[in-house]
């Protein structure tokens, strides 16, 4: 059961958006963005306040990428691959940095909920690299000892 | 404060001219993605610190007291450079900017007009001060990008102090809808987004429908990877595709737009914002615009990571809250799009090109470019090259020009192998491809589509089967799943190409491959789907024989497939330290301590552990 705040907090949104069926992903987008995840409870409320069923708002949810069931971590890194980090080697990248938090291509979230690790297909900063974001900020032209050494520039924030 | 007439306008301009002709200095760093993730946000922070800390000067547009500006603007273009700075009036361009400069850039050059010459771009070895020396800057033709790096990209004073909403003014006041889309029929625009349909004939066909509820949409979708040509139009100078968008909406008689833009572009979607409620806020956008009596009302929406949202009838459906799915055409979307009424959907550079069109003519544009395709086309050179960017050229002009002349060749000198045009829609060109002048025509002939625009060059260390693969991998996984030719062709496409470069590929495969793609490009539903064998039909036409070694040889000559690499001592180099064996996890290492060591390729799962824990260089890899 979530706590009550998330359904003021989601009504808000509502609102913001307004009652009706076009209403869905932007709602959903706000409520991912506030949460790090889309938990089903809210979606399930979301479709009975803005009238569309609950299967058609999930099947909304299931079809985009960037919706998640799973709570995700304090930090999110997507890691680039699009093209021209793909031929500039991001994909060692990638497994450097799974291989230093002990994730694997079905676990993407560490234990303790701080990282998320993901692929995306392009981040549109080409000219740069391989990249890859933290929580939307980019970081340029990266190495799987640069990613590693990132990894524990974030952690030192938390401490 | 509305701007209610033409004349208003034209005195908001001269009076933001005035107040910029004022300056004394301006400083301009770039903001764009690129330079944002290389720290502009730190170096534009310290500049205004800085330049704040200056006696008698004040960081803002004021009149009458000597000042300057700290501004903010879009892509400079050199984005492997940045952080980037453009300081006027010396028109100087500095490149690699580090906080720790700022100090410097202030006491010399702001206050004094000075140089500061190690920040200056080299080309080889020769300092270029100005953007115009640059070979990368200078070999541009600006339409779509004049204004990108050069103004305030969050200020809609500074694009109206360029000339910004001249157009409109004119579109509303001089000419009737008709005559506006004469015009563009005229110019010959065609589609930015990728087929190249005339932009002019889309709008005749929406303002034909009996249908008097008719939307504009802007396509800012581009998930292309490899591609950020419309992105930096959104974050550099989001106002020209807003006008070129107003401006379509008058033309075919529209009173409400949307703009699609794919969720990884925060900053696209923050400085449109910015860019709306300023424009609303002057009356250029809403009721009323410029008191003409014609409404626009303008709505954003973000993505949410399907690439098939660039598809028109897809990218309709996600903006009604929808699954983005294509559907069957016809009815195509002029007829019924966006909520099944006459809808304009043309993409953010198709858009930033109506202005200019309408400013200065149908028969000035037809002089740029070439016959078939007027104008000018933005790229997004990318992948090993020298200098990747964000660049402007004529149409017709040759891909060897682009990566030679402008691009600066290939990264470290490598040798030239392909470069991928169109992203996973498009097609590979090779060495022989390159003089060929490039426009929507042309690239067609050659198994490629222009795309949007995205050119992903490699050298010899990319192997094409992989790249295939890396593509048919995209397009799989971005399949919706509505049309079988699509869902299963893919799948099974790219099962092929994941067995060659395991090394597991037969002879028959190449076959297999060109069946199912042709069967996929004649029989898919939409764009996605017909054009996602492309990649794979282009390098088998090009690169056969390193398909045919993959398979044949079990041979990767880019040492790039890791099933077919081979990894081996160098009894040369090592020391017999024993560090690459017990970091093997195979167990494939065996040796004596102070004896060169030996690797059994039957056991070797080629991870690599061996060469990246090797102190001595010793191990190296053979196709």
């Amino acid at each position: 059961m979530l706590d009550q705040s998330y359904y003021r907090k989601t009504d808000e949104i509502i609102d913001h958006y307004g009652r009706k069926p076009a209403s869905l992903i932007p709602i959903m987008q706000d409520i991912q963005a506030e949460y790090r995840y889309l938990p089903g409870e809210l979606l399930t409320y979301v479709a009975s306040q803005i009238g569309v069923t609950e299967a058609k708002a999930f099947s909304v949810a299931t079809f985009y990428e960037n919706f998640s069931f799973e709570p995700k971590g304090k930090y999110i890194i997507k890691v680039c691959d699009g093209t021209a980090c793909h031929v500039r080697k991001s994909m060692p990248v990638k497994e450097a940095l799974m291989k230093e938090l002990g994730l694997s291509h079905k676990k993407h979230t560490t234990d303790d909920m701080m990282f998320t690790v993901e692929t995306v297909s392009c981040l549109g900063a080409c000219g740069l690299a391989p990249t890859l974001t933290v929580n939307d900020e980019v970081h340029p032209k990266m190495t799987p000892e640069k990613a590693v050494d990132l990894l524990e520039e974030l952690r030192g924030e938390k401490a | 404060m509305k701007i209610m007439s033409k004349d208003d306008l034209l005195s908001r301009q001269r009076e933001v001219q005035n107040n910029i002709d004022n300056y004394t200095c301006r400083v301009l760093v770039c903001s764009g993605t690129g330079c944002m993730a290389s720290g502009a946000q730190k170096i534009y922070d310290e500049m205004v610190k800085l330049c704040e800390d200056i006696d008698g000067v004040q960081v803002e547009m004021q009149q009458d007291i000597p000042h300057l500006g700290v501004i903010k603007t879009g892509c400079q273009g050199l984005c492997e450079l940045g952080p980037l700075m453009r300081i006027e009036p010396y028109d100087y361009q500095y490149v690699h900017v580090q906080p720790e400069d700022c100090r410097e850039i202030v006491e010399r050059t702001v206050l004094l007009g000075q140089p500061v010459e190690r920040l200056f771009y080299r080309d080889d070895d020769k300092a270029c001060p100005h953007p115009d020396d640059i070979p990368f800057l200078n070999q541009q033709t600006r339409i779509v990008l004049e204004n990108c790096g050069k103004i305030d990209a969050e200020s809609i004073d500074e694009y109206i102090g360029a000339g910004g909403f001249q157009a409109l003014a004119k579109a509303l006041f001089e000419m009737t809808p008709q005559e506006v889309i004469d015009e563009v029929s005229k110019s010959g625009l065609r589609g930015r987004g990728g087929a190249g349909f005339p932009a002019g004939k889309k709008w005749s066909q929406v303002a034909r429908q009996k249908e008097k509820i008719r939307y504009v949409v802007c396509n800012g979708d581009e998930g292309d990877p490899g591609a950020f040509m419309d992105g930096s139009v959104m974050e550099g100078d989001p106002y020209k595709m807003i006008e070129g968008m107003i401006i379509a909406a008058y033309a075919v008689g529209a009173e409400n737009g949307y703009i699609y833009v794919r969720a990884e572009y925060p900053l696209s979607v923050k400085r449109l914002r910015m860019a709306m409620e300023q424009a609303e806020a002057y009356g250029l956008l809403g009721e009323n615009i410029l008191g003409s009596g014609v409404n626009f009302h303008l709505h954003i929406n973000r993505g949410a990571g399907a690439f098939v949202c660039g598809e028109g009838s897809a990218l309709t459906a996600s903006i009604e809250g929808n699954r983005g799915m294509p559907r069957v055409k016809p009815p195509r979307t002029v007829e019924k799009g966006l909520w099944e009424k006459p809808t304009v959907l043309n993409n953010v550079e198709t858009y930033a090109n109506v202005p200019k069109i309408i400013l200065q003519g149908a028969d000035w544009f037809r002089t740029i470019g070439t016959e078939g395709s007027p104008g000018t086309k933005t790229f997004s050179l990318t992948g090993s090259i020298e200098n990747t960017g964000l660049i402007e050229v004529p149409m017709g002009t040759s891909l060897r020009h682009i990566i030679y002349d402008i691009g600066g060749g290939l990264k470290s000198g490598a040798a030239f192998k392909g470069v991928q045009i169109g992203g996973p829609s498009g097609g590979c060109l090779v060495e022989d491809q390159l003089d060929i002048p490039l426009d929507f025509d042309s690239v067609k002939k050659l198994d490629a589509i222009m795309g949007s625009g995205g050119l992903v060059v490699m050298d010899e260390n990319t192997c094409m089967v992989e790249v295939a693969r890396f593509f048919m991998s995209f397009t799989q996984r971005e399949s919706c799943g509505k049309c079988v030719p699509c869902r299963e062709g893919t799948k099974r496409m790219l099962e092929i190409l994941e067995r060659i470069v395991d090394g597991k590929g037969e002879m028959s495969d190449l076959d297999e491959l060109e069946e199912l793609g042709s069967m996929v490009q004649s029989m898919a539903l939409c764009g996605l789907g017909k054009s996602a064998p492309l990649p794979v039909i282009s390098t088998l036409k090009r690169f056969r024989s390193e398909y045919e070694e993959h398979i044949r040889d079990k041979k990767c000559r880019a040492k790039v497939c890791t099933a077919l690499r081979q990894f081996h001592i160098n009894a040369e180099f090592c020391i017999g330290c024993g560090k690459c064996a017990k970091n093997c996890p195979a167990g494939a290492i065996t040796g004596k301590i102070k004896h060169p060591y030996h690797i059994d390729n039957d056991l070797c799962i080629k991870c690599g552990a061996c060469k990246d824990n090797c102190n001595f260089d010793a191990v190296y890899v053979e196709a």
